[in-house]
């Protein structure tokens, strides 16, 4: 092996200038393949963190799945009825605080209770609707981020007047209010109450501050007209990535809806996947065509050692043999070029993760860049496949060339 | 399996068992049109012998040359090497062969240009890897100087004469100690001055190691320089002297 790597090393370093070409070509689609897959990456973590720490992993509401099943259902086998009404049953969550009690006894993260109601704000003359959420801030930082993204004030701060409220920074500039100004909060069943604005909350999606709106419990209960009702409890969960499969278990447990917050954001996540089937795409594609580069030094250096490749074998040389030279020249242009886009990709990444950026949609100030050895792993792995496959059809050619024909050619 | 030579006088020197051996040997080529390269050859080569294979251009010396080297196989007949059947050996085991028991050397000197003369030489000797590196190296060196070229050891084929060349190429040939020497026309390129060093170097070769060499010429008067001469019209082994 040391010889057939002696060889190959031999005719790659005598052809210095093609050998920078296809190393360059192999390296810039290493390089740009990194950087993609960083940026890529880096921006749907970032985009998904934000989300996931805004919102409760799991949230467990007093719904049901499934429509519940008619008592005539269950008697009957295959009865169709007509005229039925389903029954009208208290909302809310039964026995709350007992479910909580028994989630707390096996869940590794936190729980915490909810009271979510449908409001309209009005302020100024303007009626902006709003998602309401009931808290205990004793417990919110359990289950959410959202101490950390209280601007102006603190969540604690709910306690200090009667009917205080917290809103979204983006829902408070849309409806022109601030810290302090007294606002109206009703209910779809048209109960009202004032509240007084006293904080901010910033989460940095979009989406959630322009419409996002907390008070304590009691206030929220009193919007809702039902004393002691519950209905949504917060889960957070230790490996956010298990979160489907405890939201299964909670929802087999208490019979009630659990949503986990990829269920919640399916469709986003969906997208993600298309967009990352299109990034290895094109990342693919270009290694390919870094690979073209391989392919035709190797083939250049195959032709040119016709003669070389005769005497080898009329030597002694295998087809085995020499059919591993030119393989291993094309790998030595491909790890080393691997070699350099690996470099090439950090700087890249680097210089990218550095620039300032600004978007509507998120709170971010650079570009997000994820760093991972898998991006390295999969563009080399890549590079050196291709690299590979470029330099075996030359390889199989040149080992396959009777030596006599070549001999009488070059004599 | 020692077969009667076509065309043979029977004056020849007894030089033992055959290593290689032709048996009712043909080459054809073509498809649609065939062109026969050699045909119907009964021939042994033995050790210590010293042959020239000798003809008119199209008369199948270098085809003749291969064959007995392995390097093509027959469309009749078989060819043994040391006893053993070969038309039925794999590539592999043809080039194993090859690589310990045959020595080519050719018109073109065909060294790797990248390489130095020493390293050209110990290139079989590595394919083989039967001795480590020291010795490689000290063979090789020992090569190159039996044939005066210890100063040429570090050069490349460039940097070298076409005499010195084609004798690197002749250390090449010897590197694994072969039994049998086949040259295709290997004064064909070179000066009168270098085609005597190199006659001169196989005379000793035979002489001294008794190894077996068959060379391809068409130079009558090298031919007649050789211990037996095997002359072929058309393909057919027409005299052997």
């Amino acid at each position: 092996m040391k010889l057939v790597l002696d060889i190959a090393l031999t005719h790659v370093l005598a052809r210095v200038r093609q050998t920078l070409v296809g190393m360059m070509g192999v390296a810039m689609g290493v390089g740009f393949s990194v950087m993609m897959a960083g940026l890529m990456d880096g921006s749907q973590r970032d985009f998904i963190a934000q989300l996931v720490d805004s919102l409760p992993h799991i949230t467990v509401r007093d719904e049901k799945r499934n429509p519940p099943r008619q008592p005539v259902e269950d008697v009957y086998d295959a009865v169709a009825y007509s005229g039925l009404r389903t029954p009208v049953t208290r909302p809310g969550i039964k026995n709350p605080f007992a479910i909580i009690a028994t989630l707390e006894g096996w869940l590794g993260g936190a729980v915490a209770p909810s009271v979510e109601a449908r409001a309209v704000i009005r302020y100024a003359g303007r009626d902006t609707a709003a998602s309401l959420t009931g808290i205990d801030p004793r417990h919110e930082g359990d289950v959410s981020q959202l101490p950390e993204q209280i601007r102006g004030g603190a969540l604690e701060d709910l306690y200090k007047t009667s009917n205080a409220v917290i809103l979204g920074d983006r829902l408070a500039a849309k409806i022109g209010a601030r810290i302090g100004n007294t606002i109206t909060l009703a209910s779809g069943e048209g109960r009202t109450l004032s509240a007084t604005i006293v904080a901010l909350s910033h989460s940095g999606v979009a989406q959630i501050d322009e419409t996002q709106a907390y008070t304590l419990i009691k206030t929220a209960q009193i919007l809702a007209g039902q004393t002691g009702l519950i209905n949504a409890i917060r889960v957070r969960v230790e490996d956010i990535m298990a979160a489907r499969q405890v939201a299964a278990r909670i929802e087999a447990q208490t019979g009630y809806k659990s949503v986990s917050w990829q269920e919640a954001n399916e469709d986003l996540l969906s997208a993600f996947e298309i967009r990352n089937v299109i990034m290895y795409t094109v990342v693919g594609a270009i290694l390919l065509v870094a690979s073209f580069g391989t392919y035709n030094i190797v083939s250049t250096i195959t032709h040119e050692k016709t003669r070389d490749i005769a005497i080898l074998k009329s030597l002694g040389f295998t087809q085995g043999m020499v059919q591993r030279i030119f393989l291993l020249e094309a790998l030595v242009i491909g790890t080393a070029g691997t070699v350099l886009g690996w470099a090439l990709g950090y700087v890249l990444c680097r210089a990218l993760g550095s620039i300032e950026f600004k978007s509507p949609f998120i709170d971010a100030t650079t570009l997000p860049i994820y760093y991972t050895w898998v991006h390295y792993a999969i563009a080399g792995g890549v590079a050196l496949t291709a690299s590979g496959i470029a330099g075996y059809l030359p390889a199989r050619k040149a080992a396959r060339q009777h030596p006599v024909a070549i001999i009488r050619g070059a004599s | 399996m020692a077969m009667p030579e076509t065309g043979s006088k029977g004056k020849r020197r007894p030089v033992g068992p055959a290593i290689i051996e032709l048996a009712h040997v043909t080459r054809q080529v073509g498809d649609g049109v065939v062109t026969t390269l050699v045909d119907d050859i009964n021939l042994a080569i033995r050790g210590g012998e010293f042959a020239a294979i000798t003809g008119p251009s199209g008369s199948g010396k270098s085809s003749l040359l291969y064959l007995l080297g392995l390097l093509d196989v027959p469309t009749e007949g078989e060819v043994f090497v040391e006893g053993r059947a070969a038309n039925a050996l794999s590539e592999t085991e043809r080039a194993r062969i090859r690589l310990e028991l045959i020595g080519f050397v050719f018109q073109f000197h065909f060294l790797l240009p990248e390489f130095t003369a020493l390293a050209n030489v110990t290139l079989p000797m590595r394919a083989l890897g039967r001795l480590d590196d020291k010795q490689m190296r000290r063979r090789g060196l020992d090569l190159l100087a039996s044939l005066g070229l210890e100063s040429q050891a570090g050069k490349r084929p460039h940097q070298m004469s076409g005499g010195e060349r084609q004798r690197v190429a002749i250390a090449r040939a010897l590197a694994n100690d072969p039994r049998v020497l086949l040259a295709d026309e290997p004064t064909g390129n070179l000066d009168t001055h270098s085609s005597e060093q190199v006659l001169k170097i196989f005379r000793r070769l035979v002489d001294e190691t008794g190894r077996a060499i068959v060379m391809v010429t068409h130079d009558m008067g090298l031919a007649a320089r050789t211990d037996r001469r095997i002359h072929l019209v058309d393909g057919r082994l027409v005299d052997v002297d």
